[in-house]
């Protein structure tokens, strides 16, 4: 399972990097978005996979999962999520105020306004 | 235990939470938020007084003992710091309330500044890992909004790189967390410190080190993870970037630090060798920039680059010398940029330039303004008795002690280069010729001044009250140096 997950996260990653290696400002935020993605996927992964009741005491079980990942993805998932709807607006504004969303084009020279 | 730690962190989350409420009433903003500050800075005298007299402070949050909870823990590294972010908050805030602009103003501009303070308390104070992402990602997500506010073409396009850069960063910072925590099961730091101390030297916990590295070695801005930084400091406003120059920064250095003096100590041959030749580049290059360009704000930009080279030096040269040398120069520097970032706005204010062939004769119209740049200037560069003076001296004895003269050379002579850049503003700036500027008549000049004096004053008594102030600065650097003091604090064995 872990070997999946693995593949799984490294497809995740290059196709992120891949999008944010575009020229578009859309992909590179869809690209920032699958790199988060790919990093919340590692971090449950890292917290190893196996079966097991929730981590209560009342359950009595055999095994129990590690709760802790999932509170940390949790946390990330949030800040990912407002750090992406954040940049959306803003590239939807820069668009409407440069005219463009093409990044060699917003290169800016030295001084300039 | 001890509830005085979370104030810094509470002050200013409290204030920004009222001011949001108040938007449109600018003086309410004002008042409320000095009043905050002020409040800010007395609770870290209090805390930095208490943990001197009584060493290292935790509090475990909701009551959950560590390593289970997260834990705030104060030591005197991190109470100098607040301390230092608070002073250099108020200077701030005091510059803005003549010159930000009512429309920023009314936007949001206290409340979020508010928050940004939140986050970088918060990142010097807690002693837990991925609680320092979530104070990051604070800081961050204010640090955006302030970049963007406004919304000038200039800004918009830079905040779209500076956003893309942290936002693969801290993607970085989750990766890196979660190797760590699959290696050692735990997320409070001093916990953190033991397991790999139990370890050893493994060569995942070195990866994991280098991990961290890149992660804070793009926030704070050393070679070659820097290229962001000029682009994107130069956006804003004075104001906004001193807060930026003098503290986000340093929130990077602080914690490549700390995870460097606490974590990954054990394979220093090839990690802090590492971090020993990236530092030297760093202030190789941020030299070069400073001397290259013609613009104040440049100048001073690349200046930041150096500063956080030379304390870099002092940290992998990890000796308790160079420690209380980086310690001095880190506390230094976030006040001398602040003063300059600010100096350099009030500069532009009255010429409406950053261009130095434009600007000449200042010193005629604005000596106050002329000379407390002078002596800011000559801070930066480390002449005694001022501020940088100790912590330079230090920083290069330590590292000639363990014969990295190369190293220890060239902070030797980036001061040197470092003093040329910055007198060569005050030189075209401020000698030759008296111009008239357009709209110079109604620059607040006076009000302006008085946080860049107030910091400049700062780093005149940190200079001169050196050997008073020695005893604090080699606590701070002790436990970084013993991270045996560090973990029994928090752990309570």
């Amino acid at each position: 399972m872990e070997i999946l997950m693995a593949i799984l996260i490294g497809i995740l990653f290059m196709t992120a990097t891949y999008l944010m290696l575009s020229k578009s400002l859309l992909r590179i935020i869809i690209g920032t978005g699958l790199l988060s993605h790919g990093a919340h996927l590692l971090l449950l992964t890292m917290g190893s996979l196996k079966r097991g009741a929730a981590p209560l005491l009342g359950e009595h079980a055999e095994a129990y999962v590690d709760p802790l990942p999932q509170a940390l993805i949790l946390t990330a998932i949030v800040i990912s999520f407002g750090v992406t709807a954040f940049f959306l607006v803003l590239a939807y504004r820069a668009y409407q105020e440069l005219g463009t969303d093409n990044m060699d084009r917003l290169r800016g020279k030295e001084g300039h306004e | 235990m001890n509830n005085l730690i979370i104030l810094p962190i509470l002050i200013p989350l409290i204030t920004g939470v009222i001011l949001i409420f108040f938007s449109k009433k600018i003086l309410a903003q004002r008042w409320i938020s000095a009043i905050s500050s002020i409040l800010t800075i007395i609770a870290a005298v209090l805390l930095v007084n208490h943990v001197y007299k009584n060493g290292i402070q935790t509090m475990d949050v909701s009551n959950w003992e560590a390593p289970y909870g997260i834990t705030l823990v104060s030591d005197m590294l991190s109470a100098l710091l607040v301390l230092t972010t608070s002073v250099i908050a108020l200077a701030a805030l005091f510059y803005s309330f003549k010159s930000i602009g009512i429309e920023r103003e009314k936007f949001y501009y206290y409340p979020v500044v508010n928050f940004l303070l939140v986050g970088v308390n918060g990142a010097f104070t807690t002693g837990d890992i991925f609680n320092l992402f979530v104070f990051f990602e604070v800081m961050l997500m204010s640090s955006y909004v302030l970049m963007v506010l406004g919304g000038t073409k200039i800004q918009l396009r830079e905040s779209i790189k500076y956003i893309l850069v942290n936002v693969i960063s801290s993607a970085l910072f989750v990766i890196a967390v979660a190797y760590l925590y699959s290696v050692v099961g735990t997320l409070n730091m001093a916990h953190i410190s033991v397991r790999i101390s139990e370890i050893g030297n493994a060569g995942i916990i070195t990866i994991i080190a280098v991990l961290f590295l890149i992660v804070f070695g793009l926030k704070g801005a050393i070679f070659p993870l820097y290229f962001w930084l000029p682009g994107s400091y130069y956006a804003p406003p004075a104001p906004i970037m001193a807060l930026f120059g003098a503290l986000l920064t340093k929130v990077g250095v602080y914690s490549i630090t700390r995870t460097y003096t606490l974590f990954f100590y054990h394979d220093a041959g090839y990690t802090h060798q590492l971090l020993q030749i990236l530092a030297i580049m760093t202030i190789i290059a941020g030299v070069i920039g400073a001397i290259a360009y013609l613009d104040i704000k440049k100048i001073i930009i690349y200046n930041i680059i150096v500063a956080v080279g030379v304390i870099l030096f002092g940290v992998s040269v990890l000796t308790q010398e160079s420690l209380t040398g980086s310690i001095f120069y880190l506390i230094h520097d976030m006040n001398i940029k602040a003063a300059l970032f600010l100096l350099v706005g009030i500069i532009i204010r009255i010429t409406g330039t950053s261009d130095l062939d434009k600007i000449s004769g200042l010193l005629h119209r604005y000596p106050g303004l002329g000379w407390t740049f002078f002596i800011a200037a000559l801070a930066l560069a480390g002449i005694p008795p001022l501020s940088g003076f100790a912590g330079k001296l230090m920083i290069v004895r330590a590292g000639f002690e363990v014969e990295s003269y190369v190293g220890a050379g060239i902070v030797l002579m980036s001061s040197l280069l470092v003093l040329f850049s910055v007198m060569k503003i005050f030189i075209k700036g401020f000698w030759g010729a008296p111009r008239a500027y357009k709209g110079e008549e109604d620059a607040p000049v006076k009000w302006l001044l008085f946080g860049p004096a107030l910091l400049t004053a700062f780093a005149v008594l940190y200079g001169v009250g050196t050997e008073a102030i020695y005893p604090v600065i080699s606590m701070a650097a002790e436990t970084l140096a013993n991270p045996e003091i560090y973990i029994n604090a928090v752990l309570k064995e």
